[in-house]
């Protein structure tokens, strides 16, 4: 059984359409990323599946009941990050942790040791209030009032959103952790590099749609493999090379002034590699640097939602 | 609902209350500001103005002004419902608690009662401001009868900041309402006797649910009144329960409304 399931979700406010027919299914155990720019959807499906929001329309399942009908049974089930570190600061992390552990209907005893259990877990060491600590502590702490129960999938919506970026690789770390302790986490974010380092699969979102679907590496493929990369010397002789490795490609290059660096799909690795240096040495063009690799999510992102976007 | 379900609304509640209960303790320096400053407001217009204020004859400003800052601080309390609504709000925490398994009710009902302890708390200490520069209240039974009148009126206000707090979500917004609060008491008959007022700011201040509180409060403590003759003048007491009846109707149905369509 999937741990979430999404089929046909719509949102509407008003006239305007957040969500329009979204699928998605999460398999238990896993890391799903959402991926997309701000207003593609990403939060209002969070909002709907953690009880928050009402869909419109279409059906959606978290860990096997109904957000519509049986809210209650799911809210025992979840736990909830939000984009801002939704605890109390000016109660001290136990005091927070304690409070939400008697709203869990803990009791006051299981809830202090509970409070006792997850500060140590999550490496919240300082005594004073929660408005006192940076912002990787204060993320921590809201991570792990939201496993207070352990519950079976939870909700990650923009967790590392204006961390620097050593908390930021805390926060993935104890996400790994919980997931290799069997937790589901449903993720947004709008961090390509986020979704890469975490996620299991990945759903591209854009104007309240899945635009793509698959695991990190699959939807590099769909960019048609490879990537050339030409840094030539002279600056002025860039776009010439530009139409060069175009023609040997066979594919539209992209060029970046500020680096001097020509890129372009190619199909064909080595055999287009040698003819693309030979071409360029015929003309005269010097190259600095030559390099193949895959290509970037953020190139996936602009293939894949560019068309309307430019 | 079930003797369960009313259990746990009671237990979350009281969980949710005891949190601001734990920020006195946490922040004792805030709460005793928040104690202290009406305190210097008293003493300031008691002072420093009183010399100036007409009042009726043979009425000690003192005991004209206790009553009407008693008034004023429960007022003060629309701001301070408002900047808590909305900061939880803003910051996520609202979403937080309707997130979890617990009474949904609770969210509010524990507002409330945090609410309505703050505003005892500080009602106490201006009373004993009050008993230091010789105000007396007439009986006791009137003192309490009083008393309830104020916090009646704090409990209807608190449902008005409840109210602004969820639809604004902006804790900056507080700020608009905590300016418009000195004003609100200017214009009633807190610090003044209407009848000293032009006509017509005279009769807005005599409508104003802040003087119909204050001048039952003065009734009751065995103070003078202000001398008015008007129609609300003569029904202080009605009014003083009238006023709070409305506001809370009306802005306890509209915040509970808008608590249940935040998932629309």
């Amino acid at each position: 059984m999937a741990a979430i399931s999404v089929r046909g979700l719509r949102k509407t406010y008003g006239g305007k359409t957040a969500l329009d027919g979204i699928d998605l299914d999460v398999a238990p155990g896993t890391v799903y990323g959402l991926l997309g720019p701000n207003g593609a959807g990403k939060s209002t499906t969070v909002r709907i599946l953690t009880t928050l929001l009402r869909p419109s329309g279409g059906r959606a399942e978290v860990a096997g009941f109904d957000v519509r009908t049986q809210p209650r049974q799911v809210r025992g089930r979840i736990g909830l990050v939000g984009q801002h570190a939704a605890v109390d600061e000016l109660l001290t992390g136990r005091q927070n942790l304690e409070m939400f552990g008697r709203l869990h209907h803990l009791g006051a005893a299981a809830a202090r040791a509970r409070a006792d259990e997850l500060l140590e877990r999550f490496g919240i060491e300082h005594p004073g209030p929660a408005g006192e600590y940076s912002g990787g502590m204060r993320r921590r702490l809201d991570l792990a009032a939201s496993m207070i129960l352990s519950p079976p999938v939870l909700f990650l919506d923009e967790p590392t959103t204006g961390l620097d970026p050593r908390s930021r690789t805390e926060i993935w770390q104890a996400v790994r952790d919980l997931v290799a302790g069997g937790t589901t986490v449903l993720l947004t974010t709008q961090y390509l590099e986020e979704a890469d380092q975490l996620a299991d699969r990945i759903a591209v979102i854009d104007t309240g749609r899945v635009v793509a679907e698959g695991t990190p590496e699959a939807l590099k493929a769909r960019l048609g493999g490879d990537r050339l990369d030409v840094v030539v010397h002279d600056r002025e002789r860039l776009l010439e090379a530009a139409e060069i490795i175009e023609r040997v490609a066979g594919e539209p290059a992209e060029t970046d002034p500020g680096t001097r660096r020509v890129s372009a799909p190619v199909a064909e690795r080595v055999r287009t590699l040698a003819e693309a240096l030979n071409a360029l040495s015929a003309a005269g063009i010097e190259a600095e640097d030559v390099a193949l690799r895959r290509p970037t999510l953020d190139e996936v992102f602009l293939h894949i939602t560019g068309g309307d976007r430019r | 609902m079930t003797a369960t379900t009313l259990r746990w609304a009671i237990a979350d509640g009281w969980t949710v209350a005891r949190r601001d209960l734990m920020h006195w303790a946490n922040q004792p320096m805030t709460i005793a500001a928040g104690v202290i400053f009406p305190i210097v407001i008293t003493l300031a217009f008691g002072y420093l103005f009183g010399g100036a204020v007409k009042v009726p004859e043979g009425v000690d400003y003192f005991a004209f002004l206790m009553p009407g800052m008693y008034g004023m601080t429960m007022l003060f309390g629309l701001s301070s419902t408002m900047i808590a609504v909305s900061t939880d709000a803003a910051k996520g925490v609202t979403d937080r608690f309707r997130s979890l398994p617990m009474a949904p009710s609770a969210v509010l009902t524990g507002r409330a009662v945090a609410d309505l302890l703050h505003s005892v708390l500080i009602l106490a200490g201006l009373l004993l401001c009050g008993l230091a520069v010789g105000w007396r209240p007439a009986t006791l039974s009137g003192a309490a009868a009083a008393i309830g009148l104020l916090l009646l009126l704090r409990f209807s206000l608190l449902w008005a900041g409840v109210y602004a707090g969820l639809r604004t979500r902006n804790p900056g917004a507080a700020v608009t309402i905590q300016a418009m609060e000195f004003p609100i008491g200017f214009l009633s008959n807190a610090f003044v006797a209407p009848a000293t007022m032009p006509g017509w700011l005279g009769a807005v201040a005599e409508w104003n649910p802040l003087s119909a509180t204050v001048a039952a409060a003065r009734e009751l403590f065995g103070d003078q009144g202000w001398g008015g003759d008007s129609w609300v003048a003569q029904h202080a007491v009605l009014m003083a329960v009238a006023w709070p009846a409305a506001i809370t109707v009306v802005f306890f149905v509209l915040s509970v409304r808008l608590f249940q369509r935040l998932d629309r």
